[in-house]
Parts: structure tokens; C-alpha cells; sequence
């Protein structure tokens, strides 16, 4: 009996350490890079769709659009970490997200350029990110993977879709 | 199981009432006053019928009296839920036909034991 | 059995508050002297039924507490206790009292005793000339926040005996079984105290040709062996008892002692040293929580911005007339019916179908329509939710400042949204108040200046064009115009040559930081100004507006939305992009061409619209949309709007027709953005913002300085 409960202890615990090791993250292309996000963020994966500008606002909040009744906004990913020259054909995607921000949750768009897979991984394989200057910001950057050949980019949503104080808040 | 028309004024106690009563298994329907209740017992009769007192349009005692004087409710008992203790309040009500009475407030249990002497 | 009363409590809750308004109400109306019993009755029930309840559903306190009152208007109703001022006074402090009680059980929270204490003093001390000694569970109230019921033993002296029983008489009078009782029931309920033994008497049946079935010709003698009580044989025959002769003796002659019940006292009262000193009569003394609703008090930010949660606050659920529920049930019906129609028309579609497809889907356009209609009803209160506590407001506060004022409502059936019902109340409280401190005079006053000593507040509510109107009209001093722009220079708010005519005098009350007020009083100088007024009810969706007369009165005009959620707007085109304008704040549109506009150096372009010349809002500039037309691009149409009393003309491409529209938020996932209250979704899918004129106007403002400095 005593080592039946070892062994189911034994279990317990591995299982245990097991689910805090990893995290699962959904990996999309932003021109030559991979970026990924936590799955737990992601509502759904939609294509590109016309939107309906907004006035005055940064250019890669390019406007908003309607999400089965509620208003929301896309944020071309591309054009905020300035990768490449944004363009959108058929294939363009825009990954649904909720996000938190000051004990609010939001739904945003972000375009990106096309969705690869969704990545299980060790969190004690992420490293630190070194500095990479004016490509991204840093800020909303978790830090790094190596998964196979590719260099995944791990992006901290609620930073990433922090939405900037506009000027003219007079 | 028996048929029983709760009439009281109040939503909160109407509701307790037919609560309890259908949960012992009692077929109950509500009023929610005297012309309420006059309504629908004749468009089917009710083995017991439990009538609040103070009530708007018509109250508790008057319905009994006009309920009395259909043949079909000669010797349907008939109870008042009523919270005065005083005495004339009861006679008026026994003068109007009623069978009884249950002093509010009661209980659950007081009032499914009540009717139970009554319908059984 | 054990059942959850719990499940009954909220609407027994709801069912008090409602009583305790028609309660208010009545004892208002017995104020004006005349006694009419109709309303001292629909004021006795209201006491009578929350007594029933409370008992029901275990509030003893609630029970003790209303019984007394209760007690006092029976008396009132019979006659048998004159109306008087002070016994009015005491019944509507209880109420309040009453109010609190309930509300700090429904939220959970400890009652004020001390407040329950005073006014159930009061109301004694009224009803016998003194105050008796207070009820047990009361004072177990005020020991202990945890309700118990009242503790009724009863303590039986039983003595031992050999055969111990009763011997029961019974002889029913002819009538009893008209009352549907039957003695056979009564004998069951005998047979669970003990064994029984009958014998029947016969002798009274009369002929068979006589019997009459109705009529109950039997006797019986019983020996029932039992170690009951005589109380407990008498309970069984108590509802028959005057229909029959009823005659209990001892089987064996034994004192049977009993103990009458006792009511347990778990404390000593606490409150005999409070009770026992005269209970003060001025009730207004004492400071009785008054339950604020929980109302969406508007969040200010730090830029005084108002942050509006469009989201309805206050209580989430509603109570609804059912026919309305009935009208929405049927035209569902018609749509399911309808909808079925177009699938089998879609299912092997062929053009000569085309007429049957189009009438079906005209058919649901007006299905939708009605549902649309139905729907919004259904969360349409009459605006006497709001108007109903301003009676009471205005007599506690007229007497406050020994003023006499009269308010009339009317209009109070008027419908409104839930949502406007919730958050226009605290703006009409502010206003009722202005009215009350500044408008109406002194009588003294009055009466010198020849009018009427009691003065007159109208409160009227009414729709026009789908809005609803709400005015406040009293027949006060008025506003001086003078005084209101020499308060304004004083504060720097305006330069010292302005020259203003009456309205736009009259709209310097809504800037910030005015108040005419010598001493910001206690009634309405909370600090909350009229701008804050203003700004809730533009965020609204409304507009307020004042009017007033020196000497003759004031009268103050809002206008809101019928519902928050839709909005009745005209959708225009700026270039590619489409936009929708509140009907609310259109007063005309005007086709220009290029020679109507004038340019006028550092203040931007002007309009001449008959004698006046308004500034101009070029939306594609400040919406930065490339103009459709690049070449004529002077060529397009002015929508006139106003903007708390002033206009501005909107410039756009063109008029793309009325259009109500359901109002999204754009900032529960965005941002809010200047200019845009909202946004919409079209008929295509797509999204379509709607516009804030004043946030417009700032815009362009900015604009322009910006360009002057450049």
C-alpha cells in the first residue's frame, strides 16, 4: 500500500512540474521574422476584411471593424514594429485577441502577415532577448526560442496592444 | 393530487405559497385578487381555495361569500390567511362561509399540515 | 419539509419599497387637509401587507415595527383617531425608517437601531401618550445582528393518572357543513391526539321525506384517551366552534396546571434608559440614512472629461407588464412564420419566385421594425420612477427654508429608456433644488410683488419628435441678466466688453467654475455646478436649455433621446467614408456652392445663414478623408448644428438620408476618440462612427489655432 501512494505521489508531482514548464504559443509571420503570442490570448484567427477608418489616430491603428456586434479595432502589427511595408491580399490574416489593461479586458485585431502553428514550449528554454534596436520595441517582448532552425520571438500582448495616449487630449 | 387556487395581493407570498404547495405535489393555481380568483374558479373547480384577507378590487371575505353561493362551491373548503388575531375578523369570515383559517405568519410546514387535514 | 424562503426575499423586497412609495405618496396627499378614507385605507394596506411579509419571511423587527404603525392608521381609518399634522409627520419619518431597515437587510448590512428605536418611540408616544415597553425582539435586534424569532414555550404540568382522557359532546348546528367543514376531518385530527371512541346520536335525523343532505342532523359523544390538553382539543374544533356545541370534560377530575407561554427576553433592553426620556419631537433630527439608489454617478477625470459608462447602471433587472412581453412573443411568431416562407421560397429559387421573395422580405423588414419597436418598449418605464420622490423632496425641503411651494407633475406616465430613467435622476435633483434655494421667493416676497404666497413648481415630461422633453418651470424671481454677466467678468470667465443677449446670458450658468449663489447653501451648492449638469445630460445623447423672465420664473428645458441605444440620426458622406449625425442636434441643411462660404482670416470660413454668420467645420480637414470631388471641392452641403446655443455648420459631401441606428461603443475595446460619440453598424456589415458635434468643434478650434500660429 505505502508504495502505491509513493508512486501515485511521485505522479502527482511530475505532472505538477510538468504544467508549469510549458506554455503553448500560437507563432504567426511578420515579413522574415516568427513572432508568437500566448494561445491563451488568442479568440480567433480571421482574414483580412476592409475596415472603417478611425480620424486621428496612429496610422497602424488602422481602423475598426464589426465582430459579430461589437466594435473592434486592428492594429496592423507590421506597421507598429515598422518590419516591413504593410500590404494586404488574400492571404493577410488578422489574429483576434483579448488583452488586459488596467484591470480592463479589450478584443483587438492584429494583421500579420500569415499564421504558422501553435507551439508547445519549455519555458526554461526561453532566453533573454538581446538588443535589437529599431526593429521592435523591447517593451513587449517576453523573450526568445529556438525551436528546430527557427527563432521565435515571443511578443507580451497586453504590452504590445497598449494603445498610445493620443496628444490632443485637451 | 388535488387542485388548490393560492389568491393573495402579495407576488412574494402568492409565490411562497405556491411554491410550497407544489412541492408537496399539490396542481396549484394563483389570483392575484378577489376578481382574479372569482374568474378562474369558475372556469374550473378547485378542490381547496386559500385566500388572503386584505386585498385591492375585492377582498378575501367577499370572495368567499359570492364563491359560496355557487353550487359548485358549497362545501369546498375554503381558508383564510389572515394575520389579525382578533376575533372578528375570523367570525366575518366564518359568517361569510369560510372553513377555516391560517394565522399568518405561518410556516411551510404549518400550512401544507393545514391543508392536508382539509383535503385528504 | 424544509423549503428555501430565501428565494422569495428579493421580491418581497422590491413588493416593500413599492409599498412604502404608495405609502409616502398617501400620507403626502392626507397633508392637504381633506381625509378622505379611500387614501388612509390604500396607506393602512401598504402597512398591513409589509407586516405580513416581514412575519412571513422571518423580519421580525420589520414586523414589530410596522404593526405599530399599522396600528395607528387602523385607528385613523376607522375614524376612531383624528389626522393630525404630527401623526403625519411621525408616519412619514417612519417610512423612511422603514426604507432603511429593508434596505440594510437587502444589502446585508447592520441596521440603525438607534434610528428604529426613536421613530418606534415616536409613533408610540403618538399612538398611546406613552411608550410602552419595548417588544422583545427588538431588543434582541439591537444586541445581535442575527434575527430570531420569538421564543414561545409553553411549559405543561402533566400529573400522572391512571386513565387519562376527555369526554367530547359534539353536536354540529344544521349549517356546519356549509362551510365546508366536515366532522368526520375533525374526528381525524382527534385521532392523532389518542384513541377515540364514538358513539352517534340519531335522534335528531328527521323523516326521510324531510332530510335535507345539506344539513348535518348527527351528534356524537366521544371518549378520546389521551394526555392532551383541553387547549389542544379546543384548536382542533376552533373553526367550527359557533356552528356547534362543543362540550370538553375531564375523564378523570385532575388539575391540569399550565404555564401560559412566556416570551423570552434574551437581553435586557438596552434601550429603557433611550426610551424612557421624551422622544424628541422634532423627528427631523435625527439623521436616517436615506438609501441612495444605486445611480451611475458619472466619473470625472482628471481633465474634467466626463468618462460616461454607457453600460446601464443601476439595478439589472426590471419588471416588466406582461402585455408588452405578449406583443414581442407575437410578432416573433410573425417572423418565424415569415422566415419559413423566404426558406422555402430559397429552396428551389427561380426567377418567376422573385416577387413572393421580395414581398417576404418586405414582410420581415416590418416584422423587424415592430420587434425593433417592442423591444425598446419593453425597457421603457413611465418617468414617474424619477418624478415620484420629488414630492417628497420638495415638501421637506420648502419646510426646510420656510418657503411655500406647490409641485405639480405632469406628464408622469411619460415613457423612457431604463437606462435615461437611471442617470437623469441625480441632473433633476440638482435643478428641483436650484429652483427651490433660488428660484421661488420668500412668500413674504411674493406677496409684495404681488404674486401668489405659495409659489409653483411644474414638473412635466412629454415626447416630441422622438425625444422626450423634460421641463422644470417655476414661477420664481427669475434669472437677472445683468447679474449673471457681471458674476462672470468677476470670475474671469468672459471679457468685460462682451455683449450678450439674453440666451447666451442665460448659458454662462453652465460654465464651469459660475455660481450665482452669495453662499453656497447646503441645498444646492454641493459643489456639483451646472456644468456638471450639463455635461451628464449631453453625454446622454441630450441637450438642456434655459429660459427664464426677471420676476415671472424660470423654466428649464431638456431634451434627451427616447433610448440610449438607438438614435434617430442623418448619415452623410465625407469622401469615401460615411458618418452619422445626431438628429438631436440638427437644426437644417443647406446645399452650398462655393460663393456662400467667406473666408475669414484666423477664424477660419463662415456660413451666412440668413442674418447670421456661422464658422464652418470642414470634415475632411479635420477628419483628415480625401474629398471625393477634388475640383469642387467647395460645392457640397452645411448641416447646421447646434452646440449649446450656439451653431456651427458641418460641411460634408452629401446627405445620405435618415437613419436610426443602434449606438455601439467604440471605446469598450478602443479608445475614445475626439469627435465620435459612438459608432454603428450599417446595413452592409460595415461600421460607421457617429459624430460628437462639440468634440467637433474643439477639433476644429484646435485646428485652427494651430494654423493661426503657424
Amino acid at each position: 500500500m505505502a508504495q502505491q501512494s509513493e508512486i501515485k505521489d511521485m505522479g502527482k508531482s511530475h505532472y505538477h512540474t510538468e504544467q508549469d514548464k510549458t506554455s503553448q504559443y500560437l507563432s504567426f509571420t511578420l515579413g522574415n521574422e516568427e513572432y508568437g503570442v500566448d494561445i491563451l490570448s488568442v479568440q480567433e484567427i480571421r482574414s483580412w476584411e476592409p475596415v472603417s477608418r478611425i480620424p486621428n489616430v496612429p496610422s497602424y491603428e488602422k481602423g475598426v471593424v464589426n465582430l459579430r456586434g461589437s466594435i473592434v479595432p486592428i492594429i496592423d502589427l507590421r506597421e507598429k514594429l515598422r518590419i516591413k511595408f504593410a500590404d494586404y491580399t488574400s492571404l493577410t490574416v488578422v489574429v483576434v485577441l483579448q488583452t488586459t489593461d488596467d484591470n480592463k479586458t479589450r478584443t483587438m485585431g492584429v494583421v500579420v502577415d500569415s499564421v504558422s502553428d501553435v507551439i508547445t514550449i519549455n519555458k526554461t528554454e526561453i532566453q533573454n532577448t538581446p538588443d535589437f534596436g529599431a526593429k521592435a520595441n523591447n517593451e513587449f517582448i517576453n523573450g526568445l526560442i529556438s525551436l528546430d532552425d527557427r527563432m521565435i520571438i515571443l511578443l507580451n500582448v497586453d504590452k504590445l496592444l497598449k494603445l498610445e495616449e493620443l496628444e490632443s487630449t485637451l | 393530487m388535488a387542485s388548490i387556487l393560492a389568491v393573495d395581493d402579495s407576488a412574494s407570498m402568492r409565490k411562497m405559497v405556491t411554491f410550497t404547495l407544489k412541492s408537496a405535489g399539490y396542481d396549484v393555481e394563483e389570483a392575484v385578487d378577489g376578481v382574479d380568483a372569482l374568474m378562474k374558479a369558475q372556469l374550473r373547480v378547485f378542490d381547496c381555495i386559500v385566500t388572503d384577507v386584505n386585498m385591492p378590487n375585492k377582498d378575501g371575505i367577499t370572495l368567499i361569500r359570492e364563491l359560496r353561493a355557487l353550487p359548485n362551491y358549497k362545501y369546498i373548503p375554503m381558508l383564510m390567511l389572515t394575520t389579525e388575531s382578533g376575533i372578528e375578523k375570523k367570525q366575518e369570515g366564518k359568517a361569510a362561509g369560510a372553513t377555516g383559517w391560517i394565522v399568518k405568519p405561518f410556516d411551510p410546514d404549518q400550512l401544507l399540515k393545514t391543508l392536508k387535514k382539509v383535503l385528504d | 419539509m424544509s423549503i428555501d424562503m430565501s428565494q422569495f426575499h428579493q421580491v418581497f423586497f422590491e413588493e416593500c419599497f413599492e409599498g412604502l412609495e404608495a405609502m409616502e405618496s398617501g400620507l403626502l396627499d392626507l397633508n392637504t387637509g381633506d381625509i378622505d378614507s379611500e387614501v388612509i385605507n390604500t396607506i393602512f394596506r401598504g402597512a398591513h401587507s409589509i407586516k405580513g411579509g416581514s412575519g412571513t419571511f422571518g423580519f421580525s423587527a420589520v414586523a414589530d415595527f410596522t404593526h405599530i404603525m399599522e396600528t395607528l392608521l387602523d385607528q385613523m381609518r376607522d375614524g376612531r383617531r383624528p389626522v393630525t399634522q404630527p401623526a403625519v409627520d411621525v408616519l412619514l419619518g417612519s417610512v423612511d425608517c422603514l426604507r432603511a431597515m429593508l434596505t440594510a437587510i437587502q444589502s446585508d448590512d447592520p441596521i440603525d437601531s438607534v434610528a428604529v428605536v426613536v421613530y418606534q418611540s415616536a409613533l408610540e408616544i403618538e399612538l398611546n401618550g406613552s411608550v410602552k415597553e419595548s417588544s422583545p425582539s427588538i431588543s434582541q435586534e439591537i444586541t445581535g445582528a442575527v434575527e430570531e424569532e420569538e421564543v414561545n414555550e409553553e411549559i405543561y404540568n402533566e400529573d400522572e393518572a391512571a386513565e387519562q382522557g376527555w369526554r367530547i359532546a359534539f353536536s354540529p348546528y344544521l349549517d356546519l357543513l356549509k362551510t365546508g367543514n366536515d366532522p368526520v376531518r375533525l374526528f381525524r385530527e382527534l385521532a392523532e391526539l389518542g384513541e377515540y371512541t364514538a358513539s352517534v346520536n340519531t335522534r335528531d335525523i328527521p323523516d326521510f321525506d324531510d332530510i335535507d343532505p345539506e344539513e348535518c342532523n348527527l351528534s356524537w359523544t366521544l371518549k378520546l384517551l389521551s394526555q392532551c390538553t383541553i387547549e389542544e382539543i379546543n384548536e382542533i374544533f376552533s373553526w367550527v366552534e359557533g356552528d356547534c356545541e362543543l362540550d370538553i370534560q375531564a375523564l378523570i377530575k385532575k388539575e391540569a396546571k399550565s404555564i401560559p407561554p412566556s416570551k423570552q427576553i434574551k437581553s435586557e433592553p438596552v434601550i429603557e434608559s433611550l426610551v424612557s426620556s421624551p422622544a424628541p419631537t422634532d423627528i427631523s433630527l435625527v439623521n436616517i440614512q436615506q438609501p441612495t439608489n444605486a445611480t451611475n454617478t458619472p466619473r470625472v477625470d482628471a481633465g474634467g472629461e466626463l468618462l460616461i459608462d454607457r453600460r446601464s447602471g443601476g439595478s439589472s433587472s426590471i419588471r416588466v407588464d406582461t402585455a408588452k412581453i405578449d406583443a414581442l412573443i407575437n410578432i416573433v411568431g410573425e417572423v418565424v412564420i415569415t422566415q419559413s416562407m423566404l426558406g422555402l421560397v430559397g429552396e428551389n429559387f427561380s426567377m418567376d419566385q422573385l416577387a413572393q421573395l421580395k414581398r417576404g422580405l418586405s414582410q420581415l423588414e416590418r416584422h423587424t421594425r415592430d420587434m425593433q419597436q417592442s423591444v425598446m418598449n419593453i425597457r421603457m418605464l413611465p418617468i414617474n420612477f424619477v418624478f415620484s420622490r420629488f414630492p417628497r423632496l420638495v415638501h421637506d425641503i420648502s419646510a426646510k427654508l420656510n418657503k411655500k411651494i406647490d409641485l405639480k407633475l405632469v406628464g408622469e406616465s411619460t415613457e423612457v429608456d431604463k437606462a435615461v430613467v437611471e442617470l437623469i435622476n441625480d441632473p433633476l435633483v440638482h435643478l428641483i433644488r436650484n429652483s427651490l434655494d433660488h428660484g421661488i421667493e420668500m412668500p413674504e416676497d411674493r406677496i409684495a410683488a404681488g404674486k401668489p404666497e405659495i409659489g409653483t413648481i411644474e414638473l412635466k415630461a412629454y415626447h416630441r419628435g422622438g425625444h422626450i422633453v423634460i421641463e422644470i418651470i417655476d414661477d420664481g424671481r427669475g434669472l437677472d441678466k445683468n447679474k449673471l454677466i457681471s458674476k462672470a467678468i468677476e470670475k474671469g470667465l468672459i471679457n468685460e466688453n462682451s455683449i450678450l443677449n439674453d440666451k447666451q446670458a442665460f448659458e454662462l450658468i453652465f460654465m464651469p467654475g459660475f455660481s450665482t449663489a452669495e453662499s453656497v447653501t447646503d441645498i444646492s451648492g454641493r459643489g456639483v455646478g451646472m456644468d456638471v449638469v450639463r455635461k451628464n445630460i449631453q453625454a446622454l445623447g441630450g441637450n438642456i436649455e434655459i429660459l427664464s423672465e426677471l420676476g415671472q420664473g424660470t423654466t428649464i428645458s431638456i431634451h434627451l433621446p427616447l433610448t440610449l441605444a438607438i438614435i434617430d440620426g442623418q448619415s452623410v458622406a465625407v469622401g469615401e467614408e460615411t458618418y452619422i449625425v445626431p438628429l438631436v442636434s440638427i437644426i437644417e441643411s443647406v446645399n452650398i456652392t462655393e460663393d456662400m462660404l467667406n473666408k475669414v482670416a484666423g477664424k477660419g470660413e463662415t456660413f451666412r445663414l440668413r442674418n447670421q454668420y456661422i464658422p464652418i467645420i470642414r470634415m475632411h480637414e479635420i477628419f483628415n478623408v480625401q474629398p471625393k470631388n477634388k475640383i469642387r471641392a467647395n460645392e457640397g452641403v452645411i448641416v447646421v448644428v447646434e452646440r449649446q446655443g450656439v451653431l456651427c455648420g458641418l460641411f460634408v459631401d452629401e446627405l445620405l438620408g435618415p437613419h436610426q441606428v443602434v449606438v455601439k461603443s467604440l471605446e469598450a475595446n478602443y479608445r475614445r476618440v475626439e469627435g465620435v460619440s459612438g459608432a454603428t453598424i450599417l446595413g452592409d456589415g460595415s461600421v460607421a462612427l457617429i459624430l460628437d458635434v462639440p468634440g467637433l468643434v474643439r477639433l476644429s478650434n484646435r485646428q485652427l489655432s494651430t494654423n493661426t500660429s503657424l
